[in-house]
C-alpha cells in the first residue's frame, strides 16, 4: 500500500477547536503540508491572531507565537528582521487584520515586509459569534446587523488583495479559496508560491483566503462552500493581483 | 483494494468527504456519536475506491488518511 | 576604563543600548524621546543595526516584542501618549515573558500636555497601565551616567526575570547634557533556548501565547507571574541613601526631582537641619526595605514629585504610618528651585 494522503507529520494530536466545517482547518493543514514537503519546518515561525485560530500554535510542531489582536504584522516585522532566514507566516483572519489590525498590515505592505501573510476571509466575526466585520457582504445578516449589512453606517467590503497588491512594495498577492478539491490544490499553489518567494528574500507575499464559516453564517457546511461560488466571489474575485516573479520572467 | 481510514474522534461530521467523493458507496455515516456527539463518517465499502485522495484533501480535520493498492 | 564623554541623556542612552548588544531599535518619533530614534537611524549602517519608524507606538510595541520573542535584544523609546498606546503590548509582554526594554521619557499629562520634564506616568508604569495582573520593572535615572549605566542593566534584568523593563527618564535628564562613561561593548549572547527563532536544531518547538485555557489553567498562569513579581520584589530593590541615619526628615524623591532635593538637602544641613534624602531608583519594584529601619522612630517623610503625589500611597505602605508623610508636588512641567524645597522643609522641621 502507498499513501496518498495522511495528516502532515508537522500536525500535533491535539483536537482542533474549530467548528465543523470549518475553513481554518484546511488552510492550517495546508501549510503544515508545504512546510513538510519543502523540508521547511525547522525554518518556520508561525504567528497566529486572535480570533477562531488563536489556539493553533498547539496544532504545530513548529515554533509559534501567538500576537495580540491585530498585531501580528507588527510581530512578524520584529520576528522576521531578526531572523531574517527563517519562513516567517502571519497567519491572520478578517475581522484581526482589517479592523483592528488595518495600520500593522497596511504599513508591513508599504515597507514590503519580507514575510508571507495569510489572510483567512470568512467576511465575519467567528470567535466572538457572528458579528460584523470590515468584510461582511452588503446585505449579509450577522449579530450585528441584524437587518442585513446596509452601505449607510457600515459602508462596503474591503477587498485586501487587490488592495494590497497596489501596494509597490508588495511582491505578490492573490485570492484563493478553500471550497472545492481544485480550489485547494490551487490555494496550496499560492501558498506554496508566497512561501517560495519569502525564502528568496522577496518583498511581502499576501495569500487572501475565502473561507466558510457555516456557525457564523448558520448554514450547512455544504451550504456554506456553494455560497462561496455563489456569493462571495462576487465581491471577492478570485484570482492574482500582483505577482512580481511573473512580471520579471 | 484501496484503503480510507477515517479518524473517528476527529470527524466533525461537516460532510465535506461525502459531498466531494466521486463515488457514492464508500463512506456514510455511522449511526452512533463519538465522543464529542458527531455522527462521524466511517469508510464501509473500498470495492470502488479509486484512490483519488480527494476525501482527505477537503477534511478539515486531518483526520482522513488514503492508502493506495500498488 | 572608558573615556569620559560630555553627551545628552537620551543619546547616551542609545550608545549605550547599542553597546549593550541591543541591534533593532522600533520607534515612533514624539518628544522628548527623539533623539533615541534618531541615534539609531543615524548609527544603523556603520554598526549593523535594525531601525525603523514605525506607524504608530502600538506597533512599535509589538515589533519589540517580536524581537523579544526571537531573544534577541531590542527596543522602543517614547513618552506619556506613546506609552499609554504601548500599553496593550506592555500587557502582552509581561503575560509572555518576553524581555524587552521601553523608554518612556516622561512629559506632562494628561493627554497631550506638555513636553518637559514630569515625573506624571509614575502610577501607569509602576501599577501596571494595562489590563491585568502584571508589573515591570522601572528603573528611574536621575544623572546622564545613570541613564546610560541603565542601559546594559535594563536588558540584564530583563533577560534575568524574562519581563519587560522600562527605564523612566523625563524631559530634564533626557535633554541635558552632563559628563558619562559609557559601558564596554558586550558580545551578543547566543539563542536563548526558550526562544521563537525557528527550531533549527534546536531538537524541540517553541510556544509563546498569552491565550488562556480555561480558568483553572489560566490561574495557575497568573499564580506563576506572581511568584516571579515576588523574586522580584525580594531581589532588585533598588534604592540610595542621603544622610539617613540621624536625619529628623526624610525626603523621598527619585529621577529629576531628586537633583532638586539633594541640592535642598545640602542647603537644609548648612543650616543645621537634620535632612536626609531616600531616592528610589527603581519605581516598581518600589524599595520598600529602604523605609524599614526608619519605621517607629517618629521621623518624618517629604515626599517631592513632580506630578500630584503619585508616589506618595507607595511611601504610606513603606512607613505604615500616613500621619508621618508630607507631599510637595509641581504640575505642568514647573521644576522648582531647590530653595522652594529648602523653604517647604524649613515649615516642616518646625
Amino acid at each position: 500500500m502507498s499513501i496518498v494522503y495522511k495528516r502532515p507529520e508537522v500536525f500535533t494530536d491535539e483536537y482542533m477547536k474549530y467548528c465543523g466545517g470549518c475553513g481554518h482547518g484546511i488552510i492550517n493543514k495546508l501549510i503544515g503540508e508545504i512546510i513538510e514537503e519543502e523540508n521547511l519546518v525547522e525554518k518556520t515561525v508561525l504567528i497566529w491572531p486572535i480570533g477562531c485560530s488563536v489556539y493553533a500554535d498547539k496544532y504545530f510542531k513548529a515554533d509559534s507565537v501567538c500576537a495580540l489582536h491585530g498585531r501580528a504584522p507588527a510581530m512578524g516585522t520584529g520576528i522576521k528582521r531578526a531572523c531574517p532566514e527563517d519562513l516567517v507566516i502571519v497567519y491572520q483572519g478578517d475581522g484581526d487584520m482589517v479592523s483592528e489590525g488595518m495600520a500593522e498590515i497596511m504599513h508591513a505592505g508599504i515597507r514590503g515586509e519580507k514575510f508571507t501573510v495569510i489572510f483567512v476571509n470568512n467576511s465575519i466575526y467567528g470567535m466572538t459569534g457572528g458579528q460584523m466585520a470590515p468584510t461582511t457582504l452588503m446585505d449579509q445578516v450577522t449579530t450585528t446587523t441584524p437587518y442585513g449589512r446596509a452601505e449607510v453606517n457600515t459602508g462596503n467590503p474591503v477587498n485586501m488583495a487587490e488592495i494590497i497588491g497596489n501596494l509597490p512594495e508588495c511582491y505578490y498577492s492573490e485570492r484563493v479559496t478553500v471550497n472545492s478539491p481544485a480550489n485547494i490544490r490551487k490555494t496550496k499553489a499560492a501558498i506554496k508560491k508566497a512561501f517560495k518567494y519569502q525564502m528568496e528574500g522577496k518583498g511581502l507575499s499576501f495569500v487572501e483566503i475565502l473561507s466558510p464559516c457555516p456557525t457564523g453564517w448558520k448554514v450547512k457546511p455544504v451550504q456554506a462552500i456553494k455560497w462561496i461560488d455563489d456569493v462571495v466571489t462576487k465581491q471577492f474575485p478570485l484570482g492574482v493581483f500582483k505577482d512580481r516573479g511573473q512580471e520579471e520572467k | 483494494m484501496n484503503r480510507v481510514t477515517v479518524n473517528r474522534e476527529m470527524c466533525k461530521e461537516c460532510e465535506y468527504c461525502l459531498h466531494f467523493c466521486p463515488k457514492k458507496t464508500i463512506l456514510k455515516k455511522s449511526e452512533t456519536v463519538n465522543k464529542m456527539g458527531y455522527y462521524a463518517v466511517e469508510a464501509v465499502d473500498m470495492t470502488d475506491c479509486i484512490a483519488c485522495g480527494i476525501c482527505a484533501t477537503v477534511c478539515p480535520e486531518g483526520a482522513i488518511t488514503v492508502e493506495k493498492n500498488v | 576604563m572608558a573615556d569620559k564623554v560630555f553627551m545628552q541623556g537620551n543619546e547616551a542612552f542609545a550608545e549605550a543600548a547599542i553597546r549593550s548588544g541591543c541591534k533593532y531599535f522600533f520607534g515612533y518619533p514624539i518628544t522628548p524621546s527623539s533623539e533615541i530614534p534618531e541615534y539609531y537611524a543615524k548609527k544603523a549602517p556603520t554598526e549593523g543595526l535594525t531601525f525603523i519608524q514605525a506607524e504608530t507606538e502600538v506597533s512599535a510595541f509589538n515589533m519589540v516584542a517580536g524581537v523579544a520573542a526571537t531573544g534577541k535584544r531590542g527596543m522602543t523609546a517614547t513618552a506619556g501618549p506613546g506609552f499609554s498606546l504601548g500599553c496593550e503590548a506592555m500587557s502582552y509582554m509581561s503575560a509572555a515573558s518576553l524581555p524587552a526594554v521601553i523608554v518612556d521619557c516622561m512629559r506632562p499629562g494628561p493627554a497631550d500636555g506638555e513636553i518637559l520634564g514630569s515625573q506624571g506616568d509614575y502610577n501607569q508604569l509602576t501599577k501596571g497601565g494595562g489590563h491585568g495582573d502584571y508589573n515591570t520593572i522601572v528603573l528611574a535615572p536621575y544623572s546622564v551616567q545613570e541613564y546610560a549605566d541603565f542601559a546594559p542593566l535594563a536588558f540584564d534584568l530583563a533577560e534575568k526575570y524574562r519581563n519587560p523593563v522600562v527605564v523612566a527618564s523625563d524631559g530634564t535628564i533626557a535633554k541635558m547634557m552632563e559628563n558619562v562613561e559609557l559601558p564596554e561593548r558586550v558580545e551578543p549572547k547566543g539563542r536563548a533556548d526558550w526562544a521563537v527563532d525557528g527550531i533549527n536544531g534546536r531538537g524541540h518547538h517553541n510556544d509563546i501565547t498569552t491565550c488562556g485555557d480555561g480558568p483553572e489553567q489560566w490561574e495557575r498562569f497568573n499564580l506563576a507571574l506572581q511568584a516571579k513579581y515576588a523574586e522580584i520584589r525580594e531581589n532588585e530593590q533598588r534604592w540610595e541613601e542621603v544622610e539617613t541615619a540621624d536625619a529628623d526628615i526624610i525626603v523621598v524623591a527619585f529621577g529629576t526631582m531628586a537633583r532638586v532635593c539633594l541640592d535642598a538637602v545640602k542647603l537644609a544641613r548648612k543650616d543645621g537641619m537634620k535632612v536626609g534624602m531616600i531616592r528610589p531608583i527603581t519605581i516598581w519594584p518600589f524599595p520598600e526595605k529602604a523605609f524599614a529601619n526608619y519605621i517607629g522612630k517618629g521621623k518624618k517623610f517629604f515626599v517631592a514629585e513632580l506630578n500630584a503625589g503619585q508616589m506618595v500611597n507607595d511611601v504610606k505602605i513603606a512607613v505604615n504610618d500616613n500621619a508621618s508623610v508630607e507631599f510637595y508636588g509641581r504640575l505642568g512641567g514647573m521644576i522648582p528651585s531647590p530653595v522652594e524645597i529648602y523653604n517647604k522643609l524649613c515649615e516642616l522641621y518646625k
